[in-house]
């Protein structure tokens, strides 16, 4: 008790003079902590509103999808499962979604939109928000169309004004503003338009091999629990390829989305925590150095080595908790972004609400960092000599060797860092894969910092004395220049790795980049609408290219097993999601050669060569597919094309360049054997002029009305939007890294504080003028952040490269300019701080150095 | 109030440096402290001059007033014929870099600086290179083959006389030395003083030296002793009844 308070009391006494030291340490945590409360809290709150908004999610208790009309066998299920609710009788509702082309006639423009037809009463649960207000319910009764906002700014119409589709022509009723369930971003894609179920025919747009999805939403009388009739009607109606979901089961599956969503980046937080930490370690190095005369003084008078640790030990860990409480506040505020950064992505909306448990792991996380990576440090205190006194230890003389105990405690701080990374990443192999991760990275800054101070050391560049003092500095005595490169060198390659991974993701998608591609691609072509559009595309000096056949077609059986049967055993939603690949509808093409997006990987393609007329038709299966189906070279796959068998044997295995916007298919069949099959077909041309390709598009769309239009550079525009929307969260999070890195050089910029001051005022006494003297100081920040820029890009440059070629299969380009950008940020920022930081030297007249004898 | 006193005293050329009523106070718990309290005197260019006083005596104060390194908080000094008032900071900076050198009790060597470079800083500062002056000064303190080395590889001893070489690279006007023996033994400190004297002979530099030791002070040749920051007394100076020691064992 005595020794406690001893302890206490002196570390508060202690603590008074330390107090900015132990604030930047309680900085350096904090920015990690705000991080981590900010995504974890936000994640718990998301998590919540999906599990409040479930059932609003689906729209029904229970509902049933297919990619193709349904069966009669198919029917007469989802009949027995409406009748088998009970009375009061269950309520359907009946959707179908196609895409088609919009357009208002006497303006200009037009929009490939994703048309749904729905009968009256869906949703059944949430509402349809719309302006103006409550159009929802009479869509059936005006028998009008309620679109998406964005499709009138497209086509420059206004609600009143009658939009066009296929055959028939709808006036615009509303906007939607809120739909339950469904991701803002979706609309970038194609924008949503509504109509009555009832003139879905009058469009005409359903025709032989148009990709219509079918669903009936449920809504069970009170008491009838949907997953006990999922559970019943599932297998048999897998077999006919009608998908069952539930509440609860769409529930799980956005609660495993969304978490790891938000476990991923609670993992790029964490990293900001991971650095704050580098900076807690060096400050409490620099710290305990500074401390060691009153350390020995302390022992000289009787103080045992492990009261004398607990006193900084109680320093450390208040720095921990006012560090942890710091950023769970901040965190909570920075909780109220997240929606505007995230909300497009996500199925529900959001509201601010920050969550208890996360803001109490926060501060848990705060004294944790505190105390793991203080620890070593601080153990040093432990082997201080009250001799010291009279004796002091050689400056720059040979650091003892480690002992045991610092090992023993090395070993125990690595792995509550492991741990903490398994807890943050929900499992352990992400959460091992991400440490080491991180070990490596940080070993190899280490490594590359150190290499490149100890080289300029060595090798000092011809440059004139302002920069070569400036650099001289970066090894002066409690120099942190290997920390400020680790902190700030993280955080840039973070980012660093993030713009070149983007750049290169989008460059291949970007038109221009994609030289004499097709920029135009037409859908659904019936084959007596070929010529019409072959006429269509001379008269506007478009280039024809060749027709590519589709094929729609389903598999009956693989290698002798029928996909019913397979499809029929499903028990769960999860299996029947894994099942997509024997349920989905094929578009097969048929063709001699293979296309410059794919190559063969195994097997033979047949080039030209004739195929006998005998025996299962030779085809040639995507690599991917091939493994969910479970086939090989060799294997028997038979296919049901439009209720015709056709048998096949796989003759090789192709790898796909989907990101090319070109016609690729899963399955490519031999000219010949399919010549004869109902087809339509995709046609592919480009028109370098804007204005060509949207007077091109109006003039198919009024002639050739099902025919749907994709504008390459819209779609690549829209991936464009959706993946700049991921990365800019990913960066939001990134930028913590930077920020805790920020915090570090501002913790170093302050620990080697003092002898930035005895030399700025030495030079000074000697003749130094202020503006040499600023010169000095800028040259010592701008050569520190250039020297994290280097390592960091440099590595930066490595993982990029190796993520584009090997994780995403790209070609790897160096994107100049936001790589220079980003450069000359961080180097502009480190100058900023450092010069920010040194306002004492200028502050102190010289006659101080006289003072300090 | 001017009166060039010090010329009809004298008889000699104008001086180097003059102080004229020279008055330092601080504040200090609500109140003014008087550090220094009306000094005057005038050095003639080329002398060797000791302030001698005890602890607390105003001698360091004084040295920072005539080098310009603080202000005054009355009377007026002129250092090679510039009065120091008037000049701004970084002005007084100028004159420092191109007329003065200093020598401090604990060295002040740049730790990230090589021993070459550190003689070298004053030339640098005015934009020359000196590298072959820094290498022969430092031949001239008996440490030729160390300009590589830094300043932690080095004994108090040899900083010092590296101190002194970046001292006098610049062939400084007046060169200050506040206690430069304070920190070395009997013999280093010999050296160093034998080496400062032979340089203000062979320079014609003007040396002011601060220090509480009496015998050092009687290596000078005019003394001036303050007591509790005033002028007590000003004198020619008594040499040491003891050889000193060779300068450069």
């Amino acid at each position: 008790m005595k020794a406690a308070r001893f302890v206490l009391g002196l570390a508060m006494r202690e603590g008074r003079a330390s107090a900015p030291r132990l604030a930047a340490l309680a900085g350096a945590v904090a920015v990690g902590v705000a991080a981590l409360v900010a995504i974890n809290s936000f994640t718990d709150r998301l998590l919540a509103e999906v599990r409040q908004q479930a059932r609003a999610l689906l729209g029904a208790d229970l509902a049933a999808s297919s990619n193709a009309s349904y069966s009669p066998r198919a029917e007469t299920l989802l009949e027995d499962l409406r009748s088998s609710g009970g009375r009061p009788a269950v309520e359907t509702a009946r959707v179908q979604s196609l895409a088609a082309m919009a357009y208002v006639p006497g303006r200009g423009g037009t929009r490939l939109v994703q048309l749904s037809a729905v009968e009256p009463g869906y949703p059944f649960f949430g509402s349809v928000e719309t302006e103006p207000a409550s159009m929802w319910t009479r869509l059936g009764h005006l028998g009008g169309a309620i679109v998406d906002a964005s499709l009138l700014v497209s086509l420059q119409a206004k609600v009143g004004d009658t939009v066009k589709l296929g055959e028939a022509r709808f006036p615009i009723l509303a906007t939607v503003v809120n739909m339950p369930g469904d991701v803002a971003l979706r609309a970038t894609l194609g924008p949503r338009v509504f109509v009555p179920a009832d003139r879905l025919e009058a469009t005409g747009l359903v025709v032989a091999g148009s990709r219509v999805r079918y669903e009936t939403f449920f809504r069970l009388p009170p008491g009838v629990d949907p997953q006990r009739l999922a559970d019943r009607f599932r297998g048999p109606l897998q077999a006919e390829r009608v998908t069952l979901r539930t509440v609860s089961e769409d529930q799980r599956r956005l609660n495993e989305t969304l978490g790891r969503l938000g476990r991923y980046l609670g993992l790029v937080a964490l990293l900001a925590l991971l650095l704050g930490g580098i900076g807690v370690a060096s400050g409490v190095h620099v710290f305990v150095k500074r401390k060691m005369e009153t350390v020995a003084v302390l022992r000289c008078l009787g103080a045992d080595a492990r009261q004398v640790l607990a006193v900084y030990l109680v320093q450390v860990m208040a720095a921990g908790l006012l560090g942890g409480v710091l950023g769970a506040a901040g965190g909570a505020a920075i909780q109220g972004l997240l929606p505007w950064l995230l909300g497009d992505l996500l199925p529900v909306r959001v509201s601010y609400a920050p969550s208890p448990s996360a803001l109490a792991a926060g501060v848990g996380f705060g004294l944790w960092v505190a105390l793991a990576f203080a620890a070593i440090p601080l153990f040093a205190i432990r082997r201080v000599a009250p001799l010291r006194l009279l004796r002091r230890p050689v400056e720059g003389g040979r650091a003892p060797r480690r002992d045991p105990g610092t090992l023993v405690l090395a070993a125990l701080v690595a792995s509550s860092i492991v741990l903490v990374s398994i807890f943050e990443a929900g499992a352990v192999r992400p959460g091992l894969g991400f440490s080491g991760g991180i070990a490596t990275a940080l070993v190899v800054l280490w490594l590359a910092a150190l290499g490149l101070a100890r080289v300029l050391r060595r090798f000092p560049p011809r440059l004139p004395y302002l920069w070569r003092q400036g650099l001289a500095n970066l090894h002066r005595p409690a120099n942190q220049t290997v920390t400020v490169v680790l902190a700030l060198g993280f955080g840039t390659f973070l980012l660093a790795t993030l713009i070149l991974v983007q750049h290169n993701l989008l460059r291949d998608l970007r038109p221009g980049a994609a030289g004499e591609r097709p920029n135009l691609v037409f859908f659904d072509v019936q084959p007596d609408q070929r010529d019409a559009l072959a006429a269509l595309l001379r008269s506007h000096g478009a280039p024809l290219g060749d027709a590519v056949p589709v094929v729609p077609m389903r598999i009956a059986s693989i290698k002798g097993r029928a996909a019913r049967e397979i499809l029929g055993a499903s028990r769960s939603a999860e299996e029947a999601r894994g099942l997509w690949a024997f349920r989905r509808e094929y578009r097969s093409s048929y063709r001699g050669r293979t296309a410059p997006s794919e190559r063969v990987v195994e097997g033979r393609f047949w080039n030209d060569e004739g195929v006998s007329g005998e025996g299962p038709v030779p085809v040639s299966m995507e690599r991917g597919v091939a493994r969910e189906l479970g086939v090989g070279l060799g294997d028997a796959i038979e296919w049901d094309v439009q209720g015709v068998t056709v048998p096949s044997r796989v003759a090789s295995l192709r790898e796909v360049e989907w990101a090319r916007f070109e016609p690729n298919f899963f399955a490519v069949f031999p000219d010949g054997p399919l010549d004869a099959a109902p087809q339509t077909f995709v046609s592919l041309t480009r028109l370098e002029d804007v204005g060509g390709r949207a007077r091109l598009q109006r003039a198919v769309v009024e002639a050739l009305p099902n025919v749907s239009t994709v504008d390459v550079s819209e779609v690549q525009r829209s991936i464009e939007g959706i993946l700049d929307r991921v990365a800019s969260a990913i960066r939001f999070m990134a930028l913590f890294s930077l920020g805790a890195g920020a915090v570090v050089l501002a913790g170093a910029v302050a620990a080697s504080r003092l002898e930035r001051v005895r030399e700025g005022v030495l030079l000074r006494t000697l003749g130094a003028t202020r503006r040499q003297v600023v010169r000095i100081l800028a040259a010592e920040y701008a050569a520190l952040g250039l020297l994290a820029v280097t390592v960091a890009l440099g590595l930066a440059v490595g993982a990029g490269f190796a993520l584009t070629r090997f994780v995403f299969d790209a070609p790897f380009a160096l994107p100049w300019s936001p790589l220079g950008g980003l450069a000359g940020a961080v180097v502009a920022l480190t100058v900023g701080l450092g010069l920010a930081g040194s306002r004492p030297v200028f502050r102190r007249t010289p006659i101080e150095l006289l003072r300090t004898e | 109030m001017m009166r060039e006193r010090g010329d009809e005293r004298t008889g000699r050329l104008e001086p180097i440096l003059r102080c004229e009523s020279l008055s330092k106070t601080y504040p200090s718990g609500g109140r003014e402290i008087t550090v220094l309290d009306g000094i005057t005197f005038d050095l003639e260019a080329g002398g060797f001059l000791a302030l001698l006083g005890p602890s607390g005596s105003g001698k360091t104060t004084l040295l920072g007033l005539l080098a310009g390194l603080d202000q005054p908080t009355a009377g007026r000094v002129v250092l090679d014929g510039q009065e120091l008032g008037p000049l701004s900071e970084d002005e007084r900076a100028r004159l420092r870099r191109d007329r003065v050198g200093f020598v401090f009790q604990s060295f002040h060597l740049i730790p990230t600086l090589t021993a070459r470079e550190n003689v070298e800083v004053p030339l640098e500062l005015r934009g020359e290179s000196g590298r072959e002056r820094a290498e022969a000064l430092l031949a001239r303190v008996g440490l030729g083959d160390r300009g590589h080395h830094y300043p932690a590889q080095l004994s108090g001893g040899e900083q010092q006389r590296v101190a002194l070489a970046r001292a006098f690279v610049h062939r400084p006007r007046v060169l200050f030395a506040d206690e430069p023996t304070g920190n070395l033994d009997a013999a280093n400190g010999a050296i160093v003083i034998g080496l400062m004297t032979e340089l203000n002979r062979e320079l014609g530099t003007t040396l002011v030296l601060v220090t509480h030791d009496q015998e050092l002070a009687g290596r000078s040749r005019r003394v001036i002793r303050l007591s509790h920051g005033a002028l007590v007394s000003d004198a020619a100076a008594v040499p040491p009844k003891t050889a000193p020691v060779a300068a450069l064992s």
